[in-house]
């Protein structure tokens, strides 16, 4: 990698006011992604997690304050740089004709070639890395639009990974996804995260899946962050109350020993 | 949707790589040999040894200035123009993700024509002045288009209903342009109303290569961002490509093609919707369509205007009549598939 320090933070927002269709989501806001974590983003809708990571990511610049890639704005690199710096799975993304899964995973080298280089050792490797990691090497050859909602899914995480980016960014990954899916993903992230030293960001809709699969967690309200650190110090009954207006309460989840969230209901009694 | 046929995983490489490279032998082998046959073919038909000879500069002095003075210029623009119709039609059914895109349906080759009408009606031009007329109409069906179908952003359905609206509009304006005008400008330009090879000569066809040239040129250097554009704006911005211009450089490269064509030839319709896709066929599944586009687009136009001269003898059709009637009758497949899987 070319990243010449590892900064403690390698992606930082100060003092952001971003806005979603000339409405002001968030205001002053400032956060610090760490590094070699898998950072999760939480907050009922609307709260402007998207939009926080869709500035993160570059694809919209904020109203007033700035996004720090490595210490630096984020505005000042090259488009392809930020591309080799970090990788991002925006919500929607359309798989072109009937592209097979292996080219379009190879399109995640775009930001490491020069105009009309001819396709190296290297992209090939980080392409059968990058399918290998999320377990689609089998499907090299098969059309995108001839798979399921999971197997698509992991085409496109595995196109990012071939970017071969410090930081990846995903925006709610695991929507339209079954269960089972859903918990294969998180895996993936979870393993991506612990074994090969990405560091993540990513936006979930599951309050229980965040606690179980965040190393640290980021809850958010009204453009706010209430709270943030490891899921096992910080969720509290308060804090869900707080952030999504639910009472609950907070037991141990007995296989990850992480805190699981259970929704009690709008009345105290058991009645339905 | 095209069927996959299966290929064994360790193998496919090599044979995607081989098949993309005999596509692209095979066309051009084919615009060869059909390149020869329309150089004999003619009032006086000529073998292809002697059309080889002739290009050479080794036959008798008249066949020479037959072949290269009087029928190579018809046969290279044929090529050259249905190449440029083609990559313009791939470039904007790329952009628009979907095979209805292409300038011919939606009034840009229509609107170049305006131009080149105006030029020639109202201010009597050269070449120059009809090339210049007809990059600015072009452009400016492209703008007038996009504003009009732009709410909150352009979607793509609504762009082609606008598009083909527009188009009817610009006919109707190039018939009236056609009627107000002197004799003499209405039956030149009335010649080319339906896209016509007739009467092209080297010196008419020059200024209008150079611009295809470049305009081919940005288009290749374009083309890898056009198919990550393919993907979303937002996939393609986290890659690392600057969309907009991208995307502005892309319409202006495509524009530039199919007025370039249609300054030469007038407005021929349908190898630009045609062409891209049977090179998609073609090449099922490869990301490199460009230069198969072109190829086919080439082979096409040369094929048309080979057949028009032969098949209706001893009329001299204009070959865009042929186009029309051929693509029409695939466009109407086209909608029918469309609509069967809304």
């Amino acid at each position: 990698m070319m990243t010449p320090t590892r900064h403690t933070a390698p992606l930082q927002g100060e003092n952001l006011t971003l806005s979603y269709d000339k409405k002001v989501v968030i205001e002053g806001l400032n956060l610090a992604i760490p590094h070699g974590e898998l950072t999760v983003i939480i907050g009922p809708n609307a709260c402007g997690k998207s939009t926080l990571l869709r500035t993160l990511s570059r694809l919209i610049s904020p109203q007033s304050g700035s996004v720090l890639l490595n210490g630096r704005q984020i505005s000042e690199y090259a488009t392809k740089e930020v591309a080799r710096e970090l990788g991002l799975l925006p919500q929607s993304s359309i798989a072109p004709g009937d592209i097979l899964v292996e080219d379009l995973v190879g399109r995640g080298r775009y930001p490491h070639q020069r105009l009309f280089s001819r396709w190296r050792d290297a992209d090939r490797l980080a392409v059968s890395e990058a399918m290998q990691a999320t377990g689609i090497s089998e499907l090299a050859d098969r059309a995108v639009d001839t798979l399921s909602g999971g197997q698509r899914q992991r085409v496109w995480i595995a196109m990012v990974l071939a970017q071969q980016t410090p930081l990846l960014l995903l925006d709610e990954p695991t929507t339209w996804l079954d269960i089972t899916h859903q918990i294969d993903l998180l895996e993936l992230m979870q393993d991506l995260n612990r074994n090969l030293g990405r560091t993540l960001v990513v936006v979930l809709h599951d309050l229980n899946h965040a606690c179980r699969y965040a190393t640290h967690l980021i809850a958010m309200r009204d453009g706010k962050i209430v709270a943030e650190g490891p899921p096992a110090e910080i969720v509290t009954t308060t804090l869900i109350e707080e952030v999504f207006g639910l009472r609950c309460m907070i037991i141990d989840d007995p296989v990850s020993h992480t805190p699981l969230v259970v929704p009690l209901g709008r009345e105290p009694s058991p009645a339905a | 949707m095209t069927t996959i046929t299966s290929v064994t995983p360790r193998s496919r490489k090599i044979v995607l790589f081989s098949r993309q490279k005999l596509t692209l032998f095979t066309l051009l082998l084919l615009c060869t040999l059909l390149a020869i046959y329309g150089l004999g073919s003619g009032t006086l038909s000529l073998s292809p040894m002697q059309v080889i000879d002739a290009l050479r500069g080794e036959g008798p002095h008249n066949l020479t200035v037959i072949v290269t003075q009087w029928r190579l210029p018809r046969v290279a623009m044929a090529l050259i123009l249905g190449a440029a119709l083609a990559a313009s039609g791939a470039i904007f059914q790329s952009l628009m993700r979907n095979p209805l895109g292409s300038p011919d349906v939606i009034g840009f080759n229509t609107g170049a024509y305006s131009g080149v009408l105006v030029a020639i009606v109202l201010f009597n031009s050269s070449i120059l002045g009809m090339t210049f007329g007809a990059m600015t109409g072009g452009l400016l069906t492209a703008v007038v288009v996009y504003l009009l179908a732009w709410r909150n952003g352009v979607e793509t359905f609504r762009l082609i209903i606008v598009g083909i609206a527009v188009r009817a509009l610009l006919v109707a304006g190039n018939t009236w342009l056609v009627i107000s005008a002197s004799l003499e400008s209405a039956l030149t330009a009335g010649l080319w109303s339906a896209g016509s090879l007739n009467g092209i000569t080297w010196a008419k066809s020059l200024p209008v290569v150079g611009l295809i040239i470049l305009a081919w040129g940005l288009a290749l250097l374009l083309s890898r961002r056009m198919h990550l554009l393919e993907m979303g704006d937002d996939m393609a911005r986290a890659l690392g490509v600057p969309v907009e211009r991208s995307r502005l450089l892309l319409m202006l490269a495509g524009v530039a093609l199919t007025a370039a064509a249609t300054a030469v030839a007038g407005p021929i319709s349908f190898i630009a919707l045609v062409a891209p896709q049977i090179a998609r066929r073609l090449c099922a599944n490869q990301s490199q369509p460009l230069l198969i586009a072109g190829l086919t687009g080439a082979l096409l136009l040369l094929g048309a205007d080979v057949a028009t001269q032969r098949l209706f003898l001893p009329y001299q059709l204009p070959v865009g009549v042929l186009t029309v009637c051929l693509g029409g009758i695939y466009l109407i497949g086209l909608l029918l598939r469309e609509s069967r899987r809304k």
